[in-house]
Formats: structure tokens, sequence, C-alpha cells
């Protein structure tokens, strides 16, 4: 595995040992912080009574957690979907750089060199990546 | 962080409205040059919008034993700068608050001024101090998200004591019991958010480095360190 990937992977280990250790570790309800905040506020203003209600309640946990599925869905499709063009534009412009990082009509100034010297350090860092991946 | 629909009286609702109002128009502003002048940077805005979309959803356990979601707006700070976060973190909520019941219209000026505005001008201010300091890319962008996530939920905290005012203890002691059931839940999240930043960060600069350049999130580390391999290579660290 490459340096990049192994980096990327212990971020990844990260997140999921952060959402796994309360899970396993900590015994609690696990309710929602935005409903325990309610709470408290019912708790300490018990005369408080909401003077607006939503819209649209979604009539029940089962669709409501549909409704949050699909927002996630969503999300994550438009993400993927930024990947996948990013990928095919780079491997279309022969798996060089983004349109725009060298192209002839960039002058060749002081900030272009950069931006080269920028893209070649990228793919050694990334040892198998954006060249290799290709291939694989 | 989600207050409630109808869950801040008229007057704090009103307030946190007028107050988020500005930095949303001077968003759209920026957003509309944004899309003007780098026309190609509108999938790269939709992606970051999609960022704070999925996370904002995504409701993790925390240690303290309850629940809660980050808030995605510190990618879209760093990339986009805060203004343009601010409507997108703005258009997040407000789809939350129609579709799903999750915040409120009536609250969306409060629930707009924590994650779309103090969020993201925090994360972007870590971010931009830690860069001038000569921080790496990596730390920068892991304290900018956690910091914009955690910052979100102390204002809310911050909020809700000033609506409701504990009985005995005040605006402070109201603070301090809101911010212990947001923000202390919030930091396991914040490290979750920042390492998931940091990972999307790298994979954009390796999926479209040009973007990132032309965004002068890559460019700037290049030169400050004036070698290549160390400005990704810094990502990688």
């Amino acid at each position: 595995m490459s340096r990049f990937s192994a980096i990327n992977m212990l971020l990844f280990l990260g997140v999921i040992t952060l959402v796994a250790v309360p899970l396993i570790f900590v015994s609690g309800e696990f309710a929602g912080s935005d409903d325990q905040g309610q709470a408290q506020i019912e708790k300490s203003h018990p005369n408080y009574k909401p003077w607006f209600h939503s819209v649209y309640e979604p009539p029940s946990g089962e669709v409501s957690s549909g409704l949050f599925a699909i927002q996630a869905a969503i999300g994550g499709g438009a993400l993927g979907y930024y990947f996948g063009v990013a990928r095919t534009r780079r491997r279309i412009t022969g798996g060089g750089p983004d349109s725009g990082w060298s192209s002839p009509g960039l002058p060749a100034g002081d900030g272009s060199g950069n931006r080269k010297r920028a893209d070649a350090g990228g793919r050694a860092a990334g040892g198998s990546g954006s060249g290799g991946s290709r291939h694989n | 962080m989600h207050i409630a629909e109808g869950y801040l009286p008229p007057l704090h609702a009103a307030a946190w409205t007028v107050a988020a109002a500005p930095f949303v128009v001077h968003g759209c502003r920026a957003l509309v040059r944004q899309v003007r002048t780098d026309p190609e940077s509108k999938l790269l805005l939709g992606a970051a919008g999609a960022f704070s979309f999925v996370l904002s959803a995504l409701k993790l356990p925390s240690v303290t034993g309850s629940c809660s979601h980050p808030t995605g707006t510190g990618l879209g700070a760093i990339l986009f700068k805060p203004p343009i976060m601010s409507v997108l973190g703005c258009i997040v909520l407000f789809f939350q608050a129609v579709i799903l019941a999750h915040g409120g219209l009536t609250t969306l000026g409060a629930n707009t001024f924590s994650m779309a505005i103090v969020g993201p001008w925090v994360g972007y201010g870590i971010y931009a101090l830690i860069r001038k300091l000569g921080g790496g890319l990596g730390v920068a962008v892991f304290l900018a998200a956690a910091l914009a996530d955690l910052s979100t939920y102390c204002v809310t905290s911050i909020q809700l004591a000033l609506a409701f005012p504990d009985a005995d203890s005040g605006v402070f002691g109201a603070a301090v019991k809101f911010g212990s059931i947001f923000a202390i839940t919030q930091v396991p999240l914040a490290i979750s958010e920042g390492f998931l930043t940091v990972l999307v960060i790298r994979l954009l600069i390796k999926a479209s480095p040009g973007e990132l350049s032309r965004l002068g999130v890559v460019r700037d580390s290049v030169r400050r360190s004036g070698a290549s391999a160390a400005s990704v290579g810094e990502v990688a660290a």
C-alpha cells in the first residue's frame, strides 16, 4: 500500500474508532443532543410554549430516518460524482494535471513553475497515485 | 445544534435572523462572483455543499452516551472562504428545516449564525493563522474543521442560554448547562470531522490539484516551502 493510501486508511480508521468506542464502552441511550437541549428548555422553563410549528413533520421515526438517509445519499452521490468527474478529467488529459494547471496558454511565470513542481510532488508523494492507479 | 422550530422566543429569533442576514447576502454576492470568474469551480462548490449536507445528516454516538452530528462547514470555508460557505450552510439548514423538521424556519437565523457563519469563520481563521505561522496543511485543515464544528455548538449553547437563562445562575449558568449537553458531546465528533476533512482535502489534492491550486489551497504551501514534495508530503504527514 502506498504511503498516500496508508495515511488515508489511518484517517478513516480514526473516524471509525471514534464512533465505535462510545458504542462499545459507554452505556447510554444515545439520544440526540438536539432533543436533550430541547428537554433542558422544557425542564428549566416549563411554561415556554413553542410559538411556531414545523411546516412539515415526518409522521414517524421510520419516515424521518428514510428522509435522513435520502439526505445522506444525495450528498454522498454529489461528492462521488465530483470525484468521478475529476478523475475522468485527469485521465483524459493523459493522467496529467488538471486543466489550467499547466495548459499551454498559461504564462510561464513564477506561479506556474511552482504549480508544476507541486504536481510532480503530488505524484511522488502519492506513490502509486495518480499515474499508477490508472493501471490497477 | 439545530434549535427546534419555535424554540426561540420571537424577539431572539428575529434578532438572530437580522444578525445572520448580512453575512448570507454578502455570501450570495461572493458566490455569484466566484461562479462568474471561475465557472469550473461550480462542481467543487456543489461538492463542498454536499459534504456539509452529508455530515449534518450523520448522527454519531459520542462518549457522553448521546448522539450528535458534525457540521461539515470547515471544508467549504477552507476551499471557498467563509462567506460562500455561509450561503451553502444556510441552504443546507433550510432544506433540513422544511423537509426533515430538523431545525426550523423561525430558528433558521440562529442556526445559520452558529453553523454557517461562526463555524466557517472560526475554521478559516484557524486555518489562515496556522498556515501563516508556517504550520503544515494537514494540521491546519484538521484544526480548522474540528474547531469550526466545536465552535458551532458553543454558539448554540450561548444562543439557548440567552433565550433561557437559568432561574438561579442566570445566563452563564444556563450556558454551562447547555454547553455540557452540546459542546462536550461534540468533542469526539469534532475530532472525527477533522480527520474526515483532512481525508477529503488529500483526495481533492490528488483528484484535482489544478482546482485546489486556483483556490490557493495548495499554491500557498508551495510558495512557502519552495519545494514541491513538501506541499503534498505535508498533508500526508
